[in-house]
C-alpha cells in the first residue's frame, strides 16, 4: 500500500531564509498524524507545500501519489483543507456553505442535498440550517468546517492549527470527529498547539528551526525523552540549549 | 459549468447582503448625475445684473431691453452713480455690471463709435467670460441692424453655430463623464475589494486549495459587477435622455459595446490591484488616489485637456477614462461609427490587455 504522503528533503527558501529545511516523512494511509512545532518553526509552510498553494524550492514530496510539482491539480482532487483562518463564509447561512463548498467541489445536486440533511443532522444544528453563520458560535463554525473540508470525502485532510480559541469540551468533539473520519479511511494530517492534542495523535512529529527534530509514536517519544507527558518531549526539544 | 454557477450565486449573495454597499452603488449614479446635471453648470440662466445708465437716452433702452429678452439677464438694479458698482459686486447682488456713459446719444448723432463698458464679477472666470460674450454678442447685433443703410467700410460678420450641442448644455458633458466615474467606481474598487475580502478572510486560500481554477475564481467573482456596472450604465443614460434631454445619436449597439470594453478595462484594474494588496483598505486606497482622482481630474471631465500643462496633457494619455470619455462624446452627441472612434477602442483594448498580463504574471496561484 503506498503512503499517503511521502517527502524527500523537502524545502523552501524565502530569499537567504531557510523556513523548511530538507524534511522528509511518510504518512500512512488512514493515520492521524500531529505536525508539531512552535510558532515560526515552518509548519504551516511545509503544509502549504504538500497541499499546493506554496512551490517547494527543492526536494521530492508526493501527495495521494501525484508530484507536488506537476501535478497540483490531481491533489487538489484529493484532498480537503481547512486553514488557520476561519474558511466559511460569515454572510452565508449554514446551508448555503455546505451547498457552495459542495458544489465547486463538484457534488451532483443529489449528493449535496443529502450532505445539506445529514451534515446538520449530524453536528444538531437544525436550529442553524438557515442562519447566516457569523451568528452562530465558534464551536459549531469549528466543527462545520471540518465537516465541510470532509464533505467530499477527500484521501488526505489538511487541518491547520483547527481548535484555535475553542473550549476544551469543543476540543473534545471535534477529536471525536476526526476519530470518526480516520477509522472511515481518511488519512489526517494536523498541525496544533496544544501538547495534550498531540496525545491523540497515531504518530508526531515535532519540527524546530525548520527541521524535523523528532518523529515517532507519542508513547515512544515520551520513552525515548525519558518525559511524562508530550509536553515535556516538546520543551526539551524547543528549549534553547544552554 | 456548474461550479461555476455556484460561484457566481455564492457572489451575489456577498452583494445583496451587505445592503449598504448596494444601495450606495445603485444610488450614488442617480445622485451624481442629478448633481452634476442640476446644481454643477456652467450655463447661463437669468444672471443678475446692474445697470448704470448715465446717458439717460433711446438706446441705452434698446440695449438693456435686449439685454433681458435674451433670457440670460435679469437686471437686478439701476443704480445712479459709480460708487455703487463697487459695492454692489461687494455685496454679490450681480455677475455683471452694464455703464452706459453720458456721451453715448451724442456719438450716435455724429456718426461717431462709442464705447459701453462692460464690468464682471471675475472671482468666477468661467461665469465671467461665458456673460461678458453673451452681453458683447448682443450689444454687437444691435450696433449692426443699427448701422444698416449707411455707408459703412468693409464688416465681417461671424456666424456661429454651435455643433451638436447648440444650446451649449453642460449636461452633455457631465453625463459621459459621470458613466465613466461610475464605471471606474463599480468595476475596479469593488472589484479589487472584492477579491482583497477573500484574501483578508482567508477563503481565498481554502478556494485555491479547491479544484477550482485561478482563472475561474478571478473571473467569477468579477462577473456581478459586470452586471451591476452595466445595470448603472442604463440608469445614466436613461436619466440623462429623460431628465436632461441627453441625445443617444450613434448605435445603441456601439455604445454598449464600448462601455463593456471598458467596464472590461477597469476590471482589469481592479484585478491588477488585488493583486498588489492583501487588504481591502489599502486596495480601496489605491482605487481612490491612483484611479478615481486621475478620472476625475485628468479625463478631460472636469477640465479640458487642451488647457493643461504640457506634461499633465501627455499623462492623460495613458488614463483609459480619456479615451472613453471621447469615445462617449462621438457616438452618443456626434452619433458616429465605429469607423472614427476604432482607433480609442483599439488603445483601451491594448490597455486591458496589460492589465490583464501583469494580473496573470502578479496573481500567486501558489500564495508564495
Amino acid at each position: 500500500m503506498l503512503p499517503a504522503i511521502t517527502t524527500d528533503k523537502l524545502t523552501k527558501r524565502f530569499g537567504d531564509f531557510t523556513a523548511v529545511d530538507q524534511i522528509t516523512f511518510e504518512v500512512n494511509k488512514g493515520e492521524i498524524f500531529g505536525f508539531l512545532g512552535a510558532n515560526g518553526a515552518g509548519k504551516t509552510t511545509a503544509m502549504r507545500m504538500l497541499n499546493g498553494l506554496s512551490r517547494p524550492s527543492g526536494g521530492q514530496a508526493a501527495v495521494a501519489g501525484f508530484d507536488v510539482y506537476r501535478e497540483t491539480e490531481k491533489i487538489k482532487k484529493h484532498i480537503g483543507y481547512m486553514s488557520q483562518k476561519f474558511s466559511l463564509y460569515e454572510d452565508l447561512t449554514v446551508r448555503e456553505n455546505i451547498q457552495f463548498y459542495g458544489g465547486i467541489y463538484g457534488l451532483p445536486g443529489k449528493e449535496i442535498r443529502r450532505q445539506v440533511q445529514e451534515l446538520i443532522g449530524g453536528l444538531g444544528m437544525q436550529a442553524y440550517a438557515n442562519t447566516l453563520v457569523k451568528s452562530i458560535p465558534l464551536g459549531w463554525k469549528q466543527k462545520l468546517s471540518f465537516s465541510i473540508a470532509i464533505m467530499h470525502r477527500p484521501e488526505i485532510v489538511f487541518l491547520d492549527e483547527p481548535t484555535g480559541g475553542v473550549d476544551p469540551i469543543t476540543r473534545r468533539q471535534f477529536w471525536e470527529m476526526i476519530y470518526k473520519a480516520a477509522s472511515e479511511g481518511m488519512t489526517v494530517f494536523v498541525t496544533t498547539h496544544y501538547m495534550d492534542e498531540a496525545e491523540y495523535c497515531d504518530r508526531v512529529s515535532i519540527m524546530v528551526d525548520g527541521r524535523i527534530a523528532a518523529l515517532d509514536r507519542p508513547r515512544a517519544l515520551k520513552e525515548q525523552f525519558g518525559a511524562g507527558s508530550m509536553n515535556d518531549v516538546f520543551l526539551q526539544l524547543t528549549r534553547p540549549k544552554p | 459549468m456548474k461550479q461555476f454557477g455556484i460561484f457566481i450565486q455564492k457572489e451575489f449573495y456577498h452583494i445583496l447582503r451587505d445592503r449598504r454597499t448596494l444601495l450606495i452603488l445603485l444610488g450614488m449614479p442617480v445622485v451624481l448625475v442629478l448633481l452634476f446635471g442640476f446644481a454643477i453648470t456652467n450655463e447661463i440662466d437669468n444672471a443678475r445684473i446692474a445697470i448704470l445708465d448715465q446717458s439717460k437716452g433711446e438706446m441705452s433702452q434698446e440695449i438693456t431691453q435686449r439685454l433681458v429678452a435674451s433670457g440670460y439677464f435679469l437686471i437686478d438694479e439701476n443704480l445712479q452713480e459709480i460708487a455703487q458698482i463697487e459695492q454692489h459686486f461687494r455685496e454679490g447682488k450681480t455677475k455683471m455690471a452694464v455703464v452706459f456713459p453720458s456721451g453715448i446719444e451724442e456719438d450716435k448723432r455724429r456718426n461717431l463709435p462709442t464705447q459701453i463698458q462692460l464690468i464682471a464679477d471675475a472671482t468666477d472666470p468661467n461665469t465671467a467670460t461665458t456673460l461678458i460674450n453673451y452681453a458683447s454678442a448682443i450689444i454687437g447685433q444691435y450696433a449692426q441692424e443699427q448701422a444698416r443703410g449707411q455707408a459703412l467700410p468693409m464688416q465681417i460678420r461671424t456666424e456661429v453655430k454651435m455643433l451638436y450641442n447648440p444650446r451649449l448644455k453642460s449636461v452633455f458633458l457631465f453625463v459621459p463623464g459621470v458613466m465613466t466615474v461610475i464605471l471606474m467606481l463599480v468595476s475596479a474598487m469593488m472589484t479589487s475589494i472584492a477579491i482583497t475580502r477573500e484574501k483578508e478572510l482567508g477563503t481565498m486560500e481554502v478556494l485555491l486549495v479547491s479544484p477550482l481554477k485561478p482563472a475561474m475564481i478571478i473571473v467569477g467573482k468579477v462577473i456581478p459587477y459586470i452586471l451591476l456596472a452595466l445595470a448603472n450604465t442604463v440608469v445614466i443614460l436613461l436619466l440623462g435622455t429623460f431628465v436632461f434631454g441627453m441625445p443617444v445619436r450613434g448605435s445603441l449597439v456601439l455604445l454598449a459595446l464600448e462601455c463593456l470594453l471598458f467596464v472590461i478595462t477597469a476590471l482589469a484594474l481592479g484585478i491588477l490591484i488585488s493583486t498588489r494588496t492583501d487588504s481591502q483598505q489599502v486596495a480601496m486606497l489605491i482605487s481612490l488616489m491612483v484611479l478615481m482622482l486621475p478620472t476625475i481630474l485628468l479625463s478631460g471631465f472636469i477640465f479640458p485637456i487642451e488647457s493643461m500643462p504640457k506634461v499633465l496633457q501627455v499623462i492623460s494619455n495613458i488614463i483609459p477614462a480619456k479615451w472613453f470619455i471621447i469615445i462617449l462624446k462621438n457616438v452618443m452627441l456626434k452619433g458616429t461609427g465605429i469607423e472614427f472612434v476604432w482607433k480609442e477602442s483599439l488603445i483601451l483594448a491594448g490597455m486591458t490587455l496589460f492589465f490583464i498580463g501583469a494580473s496573470v504574471r502578479n496573481f500567486k496561484t501558489r500564495l508564495e
